[in-house]
């Protein structure tokens, strides 16, 4: 790397990463929004959140293949279950693991 | 006297929801210290983009444009691109953020990252949370991914990866807090939709984008059906 240089792309990142985080926060809380709007951000979270897991559970490598089976994926079926029953995030952190500990032991 | 005991209680309570993310943190940003270290990046050089960026996908591809000798243009475009997804998310939580101090806003849009966002908003829409609660999950998660990330560039040759199955600490915490949403057939329909589209765009297109399209999309059809519903259709 080369000093000065590269703190300056890396504060170039910081900026254009915080400008998305900052702008919707700042200028939409407090404000009155549209009706559609508000229902479209409440679905927002839901789709977000899964948007971000299932790729994640079945894809793997690069460029991206769909896996079916996979310790992920087999995992991801207890673990969901233990979060609907217990709805305790820890509960559902610590079998995640230890499934996907065993699976992966499993596996090797 | 009380605000301060209120304070501290409040402080509390955020340490303890940002436990599983901090967790999570730590084989990822180990992982991200080693890759940069290989590359030749110093601990601290690593610790400044994990401050300045916070935001780990982004980091991870920085590094290797870096080691390929990509210009600095390019590079700050594909963080830009990478990390506009957080725009749903600050949008999202904008919803909750009405009362809070607006300068605490500056501070706390740093800290939105998919998984401070995935519990903050849990915890908002459960109510009893509020900025000072949500501030406090992104600092220790943002302090865990520096020490995380400069830890890696120091002695992540040392630690042996996938132990005890942390590698699956953030997908299970993401299990859950998509379940917590899951509190009618339109959340179920909207994550099905977005999860199921998600996973295909992601094989046809490089890069995340597929988060910020097939979320935006699926909460559209969402208000759509709704919509129908309402009106008898």
């Amino acid at each position: 790397m080369i000093g000065k240089e590269y703190y300056a792309v890396v504060a170039g990142m910081g900026i254009v990463t915080y400008i998305p985080r900052l702008v919707p926060v700042y200028f939409m809380s407090g404000k009155k929004l549209p009706g559609w709007f508000i229902e479209w951000l409440d679905l927002i979270p839901a789709a977000v959140l899964s948007a971000l897991l299932l790729p994640e559970l079945f894809t793997t490598g690069v460029p991206r293949i769909f896996t079916l089976f996979s310790p992920e994926t087999i995992a991801a079926v207890p673990t969901f279950l233990v979060a609907v029953k217990t709805k305790s995030l820890g509960v559902t952190v610590i079998t995640g693991m230890g499934i996907y500990w065993f699976l992966d032991i499993i596996v090797k | 006297m009380i605000n301060r005991i209120e304070r501290g209680g409040a402080i509390a309570e955020g340490l303890a929801a940002s436990g599983p993310v901090c967790l999570g943190y730590i084989p990822i940003g180990i992982a991200f210290g080693v890759l940069a270290q290989k590359a030749g990046f110093t601990p601290l050089e690593t610790g400044i983009m994990s401050l300045l960026v916070f935001a780990g996908s982004s980091q991870f591809i920085a590094v290797s444009m870096f080691s390929a000798g990509a210009g600095a243009v390019s590079i700050i475009v594909t963080a830009f691109v990478v990390n506009l997804r957080h725009l749903l998310m600050s949008s999202s939580l904008s919803l909750f953020l009405g009362r809070a101090e607006r300068k605490k806003l500056f501070a706390f849009a740093y800290g939105i990252t998919d998984e401070s966002f995935a519990v903050n908003i849990s915890k908002f829409k459960n109510e009893g949370w509020d900025i000072d609660r949500a501030l406090a999950v992104n600092f220790s998660s943002n302090i865990a991914w520096i020490i995380s990330t400069v830890a890696g560039g120091y002695f992540g040759q040392f630690i042996k990866p996938h132990s005890f199955g942390i590698d699956y600490a953030l997908p299970a915490m993401f299990i859950c807090l998509l379940v917590y949403q899951l509190k009618g057939r339109i959340y179920v329909f909207t994550a099905l939709f977005a999860g199921a589209f998600a996973v295909l765009l992601s094989l046809v297109l490089p890069g995340n984008s597929y988060v910020i399209i097939a979320s935006a999309v699926a909460a559209a059809a969402g208000v759509v059906v709704k919509k129908r519903a309402r009106e008898g259709l």
